[in-house]
């Protein structure tokens, strides 16, 4: 069993002996995790390590086959979650942004707390105003996605997953399709969320900023957790191999920053 | 000389010209009422059918079966045959209001009906053409499948089939012609009655008018649509 991250009580995210597979092909290997409240959890591994999918399967994107996962005190694999009301505590950020193309960055972050939460519309659009004035963002409100860079729409896909106030932030490689230099502005907002002491689970493959921001980081390989620890340690002494392995690849290819 | 001198006299005789257009244009306003209510209906039942067919889960596998021996039957069915069996089989079934509506009526249900298939195949196109992250989006904020469907999904699917369902209504106002077989009053019925009273062609003629006059104005329309489109695009990719 992996450690947990300390602290009291159950842990908001508590995940027991996940598995999943796609086909024959097992993607989830018997995963525990704990997450507690107000705490930042880093998913690292190479692509195909079961990072993403098991955020998917967080928010309920992809079912979960084998295994216990309770969010906030309430199960979510027993077959009677109410899934849209789960969606609603639990944002997901995703690789390519998903901004809706057809409407504009005020429209894409006020949709949901008007459809999902039944907010009025003057009062949906204006606390997305104050979300977009706080990523530096408000004068692009009346903009299509199009016509923002990738960071800019990045930026806005966190605000909009915001909007719906989440207890819990799902962040799927955010940055990975971005040019680097439009990284920057991206990371400063996620630190910003890390310090309001929002609660986050991050897949990703800055392992400078995991070091920075994450309370524990988790080494994900084939499928499995198989190594869980705090950042300092996991980055300096490292006790598996194929951790070790895995950090002097990514040094080597220049990302560790 | 005698043959071109047919030709002129059969086709392009001003004086039958003058004499038939008021009995065709007649006609030809019934054509222009039952394109404009089929299309309408169309729009709406085709998306209807189109997302019904698209419903998850085992639980609308029947619905999904239903929507899917509908648009089956009435692609596979000539128009003609579809004519002839509401036409004249609704009437003859005695059913109270459905067997004693205006033959009008029963050429827009033709109408409706067979066209409800083509066009919940072109929006059913659409809607999978929208990638599957989009709806993930939607649905990972909090949205119930049906509200992603209406505010994410379905308006970038509209979007996207404009052109190939203008296509439709263009087959569609044509094919209005074919509902004569039931005895509608339309323009291709009377320039029939025309035809047979001057003996001579100008009334097909007129009525041939009428249809191009109508579709050609559509046709540069959606291919106004396509350009536009295809000019966005191009600017997106760089």
């Amino acid at each position: 069993m992996s450690a947990s991250a300390g602290g009291n009580g159950t842990a908001f995210v508590h995940v027991r002996g996940v598995s999943k597979w796609f086909g024959s092909l097992q993607v989830l290997n018997r995963i525990d995790l704990d997450v507690q409240e107000h705490n930042v959890v880093c998913l690292i591994g190479a692509s195909g390590s079961g990072k993403s999918t098991l955020l998917r399967c967080l928010n309920l994107l992809e079912r979960v086959e084998e295994g216990e996962i309770v969010v906030d005190g309430q199960p979510l694999t027993n077959g009677k979650v109410d899934v849209n009301a789960l969606r609603k505590k639990i944002g997901i950020v995703f690789q390519a942004y998903n901004l809706f193309p057809h409407m504009t960055v005020i429209q894409n972050v006020s949709l949901a707390p008007r459809k999902a939460l039944g907010v009025s519309r003057h009062e949906a659009e204006e606390r997305a105003h104050v979300l977009l004035r706080r990523i530096g963002l408000e004068e692009k409100a009346d903009e299509f996605p199009d016509r923002l860079s990738g960071g800019q729409q990045q930026r806005v896909a966190i605000v909009r997953a915001l909007a719906m106030e989440p207890k819990l932030m799902l962040l799927d490689e955010i940055t990975s399709a971005l040019d680097p230099q439009l990284v920057s502005d991206v990371l400063n907002l996620v630190r910003e969320l890390a310090q309001s002491g929002m609660t986050m689970i991050l897949a990703t493959h800055e392992m400078g900023f995991a070091r920075e921001v994450a309370d524990n980081v988790c080494f994900l390989d084939g499928g499995s957790i198989l190594e869980e620890g705090k950042p300092e340690q996991i980055f300096t002494e490292p006790r598996e191999p194929r951790t070790r392995e895995f950090l002097s690849r990514v040094l080597e290819a220049g990302r560790m920053a | 000389m005698h043959a071109l001198h047919q030709v002129l006299h059969l086709f392009f005789n001003l004086q039958s010209f003058t004499k038939n257009v008021p009995d065709v244009w007649a006609g030809f306003q019934i054509n222009i009422k039952m394109m404009v209510v089929a299309e309408g209906l169309v729009l709406v039942f085709a998306l209807t059918l189109a997302i019904v067919r698209g419903l998850p889960g085992p639980a609308a596998k029947p619905l999904r079966a239903l929507a899917i021996a509908y648009t089956d039957f009435f692609r596979g069915t000539p128009i003609i045959i579809v004519a002839l069996f509401i036409g004249f089989g609704l009437p003859g079934l005695q059913l109270g209001y459905i067997s004693n509506l205006s033959i009008v009526t029963y050429g827009i249900i033709v109408l409706t009906l067979v066209y409800t298939a083509y066009v919940t195949e072109v929006y059913r196109a659409g809607i999978e053409s929208v990638h599957p992250s989009q709806r993930a989006a939607g649905r990972s904020l909090g949205l119930t499948y049906m509200q992603s469907m209406r505010y994410v999904v379905v308006p970038q699917a509209v979007r996207r089939v404009i052109p190939p369902l203008l296509n439709d209504f263009v087959g569609l106002q044509k094919d209005t012609a074919l509902v004569s077989v039931i005895g509608v009053g339309e323009a291709a019925y009377q320039a029939q009655a025309g035809s047979t009273n001057s003996t001579d062609f100008v009334p097909y003629l007129i009525a041939a008018c009428f249809f191009i006059l109508i579709t050609i104005p559509l046709a540069r329309f959606t291919d106004h649509l396509v350009a536009q489109r295809e000019r966005r695009e191009r600017a997106q990719a760089f």
